[in-house]
């Protein structure tokens, strides 16, 4: 923006000294400028004052011990950072989060695909099948959680369903395995209808003489999706990839409805703990520490999936 | 943006682009700096005064009382121009008041639970406010530090049993008042009956209410009748693992799995809604009873120990600080005096010794019958047992529940699972 704004005195050349007629302070490339600042100004604001201002706060309340009951806030320098290192329950609330980002995202993606490409198959209905899958987007979350709980009670529809076919269903949410699954499970369910709106939008791309041509040269099916539609669409497996695994790093309102962290604390994941310690435990200072260890990871992973595009993604090579 | 501005345009056609967006900035300016401003209370300066008190009930007979000793007291006190009762969620009432505390936005006064009693108490969060010597002392010693009170205990609520009556005969089994006149009312003989309820009629024997697998201080109802405490008097040392805690713990486990006396984790049943024969809880949930079945209400049955009452504490305390903290602590005064106590004891037991008779508790309670306000109401005030507490509350209360989890299972090994509740919690109670 600065060059726009030098680029007026420019053309006008050197300025005559003295009794020349004064050129108006706001020329037009100046309000070009003021209006191109006033029209990003609300994002920009909204973003320093919701986004960097408390990123920036966050560690700056990571060097800190700050006490809500009793009013009290001050440095402890890095003590909270020797906390982390130190905290017996963090290795177990990591591989819970791992557990249920690996979970989530090879469950969500596998699915996705496969439903996209189910539906992109010219049948009767399918318009139908794509509004089914995609509406759980829309429904509340916590509305969406809070059935699927009552689905999941050991008396709840699930069970009753299994008792059909004479099968025992277990307690869903008490087991330690089984509730994590679950949780994974309603999560999946509930955003496996974007990921396939992408997917099938990028299907939808690859042109079919691809695929005409392969099968002249004998390609099967298999061979076609593999060699064809899955390069193809790369940008947007790499689109969707991004997207969930960032987002099964922030899971909350589910672990809060269905679970709360247990049992025993095997569904704590970390953004559920640095709730817990920020807000239950009233430990702002680790609590803020724990949000800088989350902030690191998400970094990490999308830098490491961002280069490792160049690998596998079509037309980034 | 597809055309390019011309380069001299209208003189007035520019004044009216140059106004326009420069006077929304500002206009929008204006308004967040407002936001940043004052929540209304000005006390200190003597202006007027905004009072807001968070509560946990959004009940509307309840908030019609508040409303009203609150009208009352602005007539005697001009200067007070609201007295607002903001209603937070039951769940995460604590996290949200602690939330508006950090956030610079804290009540003037606040309804404080038992379990987080000790944490508002000893932090210097609250101030101190007058004592009344009616309150009895039992009742206002979780509310004390260093011999000063720091918060009214406006709540003072014993636990007993709810009984469907119907139910009970429906399956053949005697009621409650049967097996106290048989000297049978004991944890043992509930299990019995309960696991024949289950039986009979499919539905839950015994639920002792909000436990649901999670909020474990309410066993207190249970194991006290063992004897049983969760920790040192001094809160330093655990005691999940002393023989009489192993005990009680080993009678519920098999209350659940062995008798199904209890419904088993993942279930729920609400005795309320006529889905289990009998129901720990507190005297205060009488008014969710309606006509669909008969009922009675009965002390806790004996444990092994022999018979004790536990009762469930709720506080009101003057938060420190607020900008109206003079004005807000003469309020609490008001509010709790004689006249008005008398009026919350129909819906919040009041522990004042003015109070604690069979006549006075029966107008406020007319579903009771005087015997019942007598065996579980009076007794329980006055030798109840509140429910555990401890500083650092939340984080041990996860913690516990976190290590009694692998309890909840048809084939744990009771004993070893609460040795590992005091090897998790030892540590958290030597801070």
């Amino acid at each position: 923006m600065a060059t726009l704004e030098r680029a007026p005195a420019k053309a006008a050349g050197p300025r005559p000294r003295g009794d020349g007629p004064r050129r108006p302070f706001w020329t037009a490339r100046r309000r070009e400028t003021l209006a191109g600042y006033l029209f990003i100004a609300p994002q920009l604001l909204g973003s320093v004052l919701f986004v960097l201002i408390p990123l920036g706060l966050v560690f700056w309340y990571s060097f800190h011990e700050w006490n809500v009951l009793a009013g009290s806030f001050h440095g402890v320098g890095a003590d909270n950072y020797r906390a982390l290192a130190d905290d017996p329950k963090l290795p177990g609330v990591l591989r819970a989060t791992a557990f249920f980002s690996v979970g989530l995202v090879v469950l969500n993606l596998s699915l996705a695909l496969a439903l996209a490409v189910l539906l992109n198959q010219k049948l009767r209905g399918s318009i139908v099948f794509r509004t089914l899958f995609f509406s759980p987007v829309v429904v509340s979350l916590v509305a969406w959680t809070i059935v699927w709980g009552f689905l999941l009670q050991k008396n709840g529809g699930i069970n009753a369903g299994l008792d059909l076919v004479g099968v025992e269903g277990p307690n869903w949410l008490r087991g330690e395995t089984s509730s994590m699954i679950s949780v994974i499970v309603v999560q999946v369910f509930k955003n496996v209808g974007l990921n396939m709106v992408l997917f099938l939008a990028a299907l939808q791309g690859v042109p079919r003489e691809l695929y005409e041509a392969a099968t002249v040269d004998g390609a099967g099916r298999w061979r076609q999706f593999v060699r064809i539609t899955v390069p193809l669409i790369s940008p947007t497996i790499l689109l969707t990839s991004i997207i969930t695994v960032v987002g099964s790093l922030q899971v909350f309102a589910q672990i809060a409805v269905l679970t709360q962290g247990g049992p025993g604390n095997s569904t704590t994941v970390l953004v559920y703990y640095l709730y817990q310690q920020a807000f239950e435990f009233h430990h702002f200072g680790y609590g803020a520490t724990l949000s800088v260890l989350l902030f690191l990871i998400v970094l990490v992973l999308t830098v490491v999936q961002w280069q490792m595009r160049k690998k596998w993604v079509f037309h980034e090579s | 943006m597809s055309s390019p501005a011309p380069l001299h345009p209208r003189p007035g056609r520019g004044a009216l682009v140059r106004g326009k967006p420069v006077a929304l900035a500002a206009a929008g300016l204006l308004a967040l700096t407002a936001c940043g401003g004052s929540d209304g209370g000005s006390g200190s300066d003597g202006g007027p005064v905004t009072l807001r008190m968070t509560i946990w009930t959004g009940n509307e007979e309840h908030l019609k009382l508040l409303n009203g000793i609150a009208a009352d007291y602005r007539k005697q006190n001009p200067e007070v121009k609201e007295i607002k009762f903001d209603t937070l969620p039951v769940e995460s009432y604590t996290t949200a008041l602690t939330t508006q505390i950090a956030g610079g936005k804290a009540p003037d006064l606040a309804w404080i639970f038992e379990n987080s009693a000790p944490d508002f108490v000893a932090s210097g969060a609250l101030a101190e406010i007058e004592d009344d010597e009616d309150v009895l002392p039992a009742a206002k010693k979780l509310w004390q530090h260093e011999g000063k009170l720091y918060a009214y205990p406006f709540s003072t609520s014993p636990f007993g049993v709810f009984a469907n009556t119907d139910m009970l005969k429906e399956a053949g089994q005697p009621t409650p008042a049967e097996m106290i006149e048989q000297g049978k009312w004991t944890w043992d003989e509930v299990a019995k009956v309960g696991g024949a309820v289950r039986d009979e009629t499919g539905e839950a024997g015994m639920v002792i209410r909000d436990f649901d697998y999670k909020m474990w201080d309410n066993l207190a109802t249970v194991w006290d009748g063992w004897g049983a405490e969760p920790w040192s008097e001094d809160g330093g040392t655990c005691a999940f693992d002393e023989p009489e805690m192993t005990e009680a713990m080993t009678y519920l486990h098999d209350a659940v799995f062995g008798a199904e006396a209890m419904p088993a984790p993942g279930t729920t049943a609400d005795f309320f809604a006529g889905e289990a024969a009998m129901t720990v809880t507190q005297i205060s949930r009488a008014s969710l009873l309606d006509d669909s079945f008969g009922w009675d209400f009965v002390p806790l049955p004996e444990g092994p120990a022999g018979s004790y009452d536990v009762v469930g504490q709720a506080g009101l305390g003057v938060l420190g600080n607020g900008d109206n903290v003079e004005e807000a602590v003469d309020f609490l005064a008001f509010m709790t005096n004689e006249k008005n106590s008398a009026a919350l004891g129909r819906y919040f037991p009041q522990a004042r010794s003015s109070q604690l008779d069979a006549d006075t508790l029966a107008k406020s309670n007319p579903q009771l019958k005087p015997a019942q306000l007598e065996e579980v109401v009076i007794g329980g005030i006055e030798n109840g047992k509140v429910k555990p507490t401890h500083t650092n509350q939340a984080e041990l209360f996860d913690a516990v529940r976190a290590a009694l989890d692998p309890l909840w299972k048809p084939d744990a090994d009771v004993a070893k699972t609460l040795q590992d509740v005091c090897s998790a919690i030892q540590p958290q109670l030597e801070k």
